[in-house]
């Protein structure tokens, strides 16, 4: 169950990112590649760690309060 | 979907299934999953020069969901970690200037692919004989719970790790984490640069080279080789990436949606690793190196790419 839960959340936050950086930051990360790269080089490091660790932290969160409202 | 940067059309279900498989499969073997992920790129018309970096930036984010994982398990060897990854950005800094060179010579795709096939291939063979060997062997009689990790974790070929630890080049230390009373830094240091030169190189974090020579070379048991494997890979694979980045290797889109996917899978093979033991997950990792060496093999030889 919690399973599933976390995985609704997953495509919830996919779909966020189709919209948010897919849609917005497309055209800004295109330029950054081509004229700044170091720029576009630090964003993507940045834009990776922050997504990994934000993921794994929501995913915790999540199961915490499932296991809450098990006990 | 259209991806400007590599001027490459993926399905990005494809992206995050791909992701989701790696992550499991990174999560229980410790290794970053280039050895699929790097073929399966290629395969869908990514050009190498974009699969190497673009690989290697989606393994910082699924390594330190794993590596945080493997944290809380206790299957991180600190001392070691920190040595290795000396050794592993030096050799990455290696490989990436290869790739360059390669590059400028427009031999990149041929050279790098039969590079992996070798490697790969290779690498399988001999996990696939150590494994089998080791499963043959008979365990301690003491009951689990009162066994030593080394213990738990027979292996055939002892004999190598043996050696290794007896080499006296340069200062020794112990890695008690690890169970190992002395070893040799430099042993250590040559291990992680050439797994960092095949990072910085092939692609991907080379945890399919790193894990295995942590165990068989160094003696490290297979639970901390994997959990110390990946946070090494964290720290290597940043600075593989940012590299690659400055070169124009990456497609951080790409990246990213493989990464969701990759971040589920990777908790779910962190927390597997626990119902196994050594031999058992060296024997089913073997076949796998396989899987990304005929994916490779394919890309060469039809030139078909599958959309």
């Amino acid at each position: 169950m919690s399973f599933f839960l976390e995985l609704l959340i997953y495509a919830l936050l996919v779909f966020a990112y189709f919209g948010l950086v897919l849609h917005y930051f497309t055209g800004d990360l295109l330029d950054m590649y081509e004229h700044h790269r170091r720029w576009f080089a630090i964003t993507a490091l940045a834009l990776m760690i922050g997504q990994a660790v934000g993921l794994e932290i929501i995913s915790s969160l999540l199961f915490r309060l499932l296991r809450l409202k098990g006990k | 979907m259209y991806f400007p940067i590599s001027d490459t059309t993926v399905n990005p279900a494809y992206l995050i299934g791909l992701g989701f498989i790696i992550g499991i499969l990174g999560g229980f073997f410790g290794v970053g999953g280039s050895f699929l992920a790097g073929p399966a790129l290629f395969l869908i018309g990514l050009r190498m020069n974009f699969v190497v970096g673009t690989d290697l930036l989606h393994i910082v984010g699924k390594s330190i969901v794993a590596a945080r994982k493997h944290n809380a398990l206790g299957n991180i060897d600190m001392r070691l970690a920190c040595i290795m990854v000396v050794g592993t950005i030096a050799g990455s800094e290696a490989g990436v200037q290869a790739i360059e060179a390669l590059k400028r010579a427009t031999k990149v795709d041929l050279v790098v692919g039969v590079a992996t096939i070798c490697v790969l291939t290779l690498m399988s063979f001999f996990i696939f004989l150590e494994s089998w060997q080791a499963l043959k062997l008979k365990g301690s009689h003491k009951p689990l719970s009162q066994q030593t990790s080394q213990e738990k974790d027979r292996r055939a070929f002892k004999w190598i790790s043996k050696w290794t630890q007896s080499l006296n080049w340069g200062p020794k230390l112990a890695l008690p984490h690890s169970e190992i009373k002395s070893i040799s830094v430099l042993a250590i240091l040559i291990v992680s640069f050439v797994g960092g030169v095949c990072s910085g190189f092939l692609g991907g974090g080379a945890g399919y080279i790193r894990m295995p020579f942590m165990v068989y070379l160094l003696g490290i048991p297979t639970h901390i080789a994997i959990g110390t494997d990946l946070f090494e890979v964290v720290v290597s694979a940043s600075y593989g990436s940012f590299r690659h980045a400055m070169n124009g290797n990456v497609d951080v889109l790409i990246a990213l949606i493989m990464q969701t996917g990759a971040a589920v899978g990777a908790q779910i093979g962190a927390v597997l690793t626990q119902y196994f033991n050594g031999p058992r997950i060296r024997m089913a990792f073997a076949p796998l190196p396989l899987i990304g060496a005929g994916m490779v093999v394919y890309g060469l030889v039809t030139g078909h790419h599958v959309k």
